[in-house]
């Protein structure tokens, strides 16, 4: 394994409106090999302004990887991803959709629109679990992330 | 895990022009938990003409996932990525990119270019295997591809 050289934790933004969700890979990353920092917001807006630094979010890190559900109020998975990848200064940041969605339509525009993976959530709280390890594992061992614009 | 519903064996393009790289990625694939079918090219053109069904490749099956190399001879794969990833027909085809390359250029260059993830080859040959093993199970046991299903007619 190719470990990054890393100095410092690694922010993760979390994109998710179901509390138990957000609980769950909270708990999951908790016991990441990599250290992590995890921000969490509830819809597409503030998924968006996070990413931007606008209003509440003047202060935040830009993310190394963002966890984006589909299925949100306000702007749905699908408008955000469409909006970091047509945007030069957030567009390689790595967007893994996280959605319980199974359509093939879901399925195909967002990997039309560029989405880094797509990952059907398990229903099964401990396969869920594993799931996002998994994500944490390759992503932050194995893949060699963008340099930090 | 949720694994894909596998009814065909999942085919990778690997564009590599290292005949060793070749074949450590053969045997680490050999023994993956999904069936697979290997294609090798061994430059951008061939890759481009790969996925283009022409010449010899007419009867290339559209490829689930593709291994980039980037140095490789005639078209690198920073070019064949912008092909790719600017063609409808082929941009939602996950590519990986698989490099000795750890420059921030490459790899942010690659990243604009909607690579789907960057990883560097590790020098040594067990590592390098077990990074091969862990692309095949996260892209084919974790994540959901793409249809299979070719956009036209299998010749």
């Amino acid at each position: 394994m190719k470990p990054q050289t890393i100095s410092r934790p690694i922010n993760i933004l979390l994109a998710e409106d179901s509390p138990t969700d957000v609980m769950l890979t909270r708990e999951a990353l908790a016991h990441a090999k990599v250290l992590n920092i995890l921000h969490v917001v509830e819809n597409g807006v503030e998924a968006i302004e996070f990413l931007r630094r606008e209003g509440p979010y003047a202060g935040v890190p830009r993310p190394d990887l963002v966890l984006l559900d589909l299925n949100m109020p306000r702007k749905n998975g699908h408008e955000v991803l469409a909006e970091i990848k047509a945007d030069d200064r957030l567009k390689t940041i790595p967007i893994v959709i996280l959605t319980t969605s199974r359509n093939e339509s879901d399925l195909m525009k967002a990997y039309g629109s560029h989405a880094n993976c797509y990952i059907a959530k398990p229903v099964d709280f401990e396969a869920f679990a594993e799931v996002v390890r998994s994500i944490e594992n390759f992503w932050f061992t194995v893949v060699a992330l963008p340099p930090a614009a | 895990m949720k694994t894909h519903t596998q009814t065909k064996p999942i085919d990778i393009l690997i564009a590599e022009d290292s005949p060793t790289d070749v074949m450590l990625m053969r045997e680490a694939l050999h023994h993956a938990k999904v069936l697979n079918t290997l294609h090798v090219v061994e430059d951008g053109v061939a890759a481009m003409a790969f996925l283009r069904r022409e010449g010899a490749h007419r009867e290339a099956p559209r490829p689930d996932m593709i291994l980039l190399d980037l140095n490789m001879p005639r078209k690198n794969g920073q070019e064949v990525l912008a092909e790719i990833k600017a063609d409808d027909r082929f941009k939602d085809i996950p590519v990986v990119i698989l490099t000795t390359s750890r420059a921030e250029t490459d790899i942010g260059k690659a990243y604009k270019q909607h690579a789907n993830c960057y990883i560097t080859k590790p020098v040594d040959f067990d590592a390098f295997a077990e990074v091969v093993r862990s692309v095949e199970g996260f892209w084919f046991t974790v994540v959901t591809l793409p249809s299979t299903e070719p956009p036209c007619p299998t010749p």
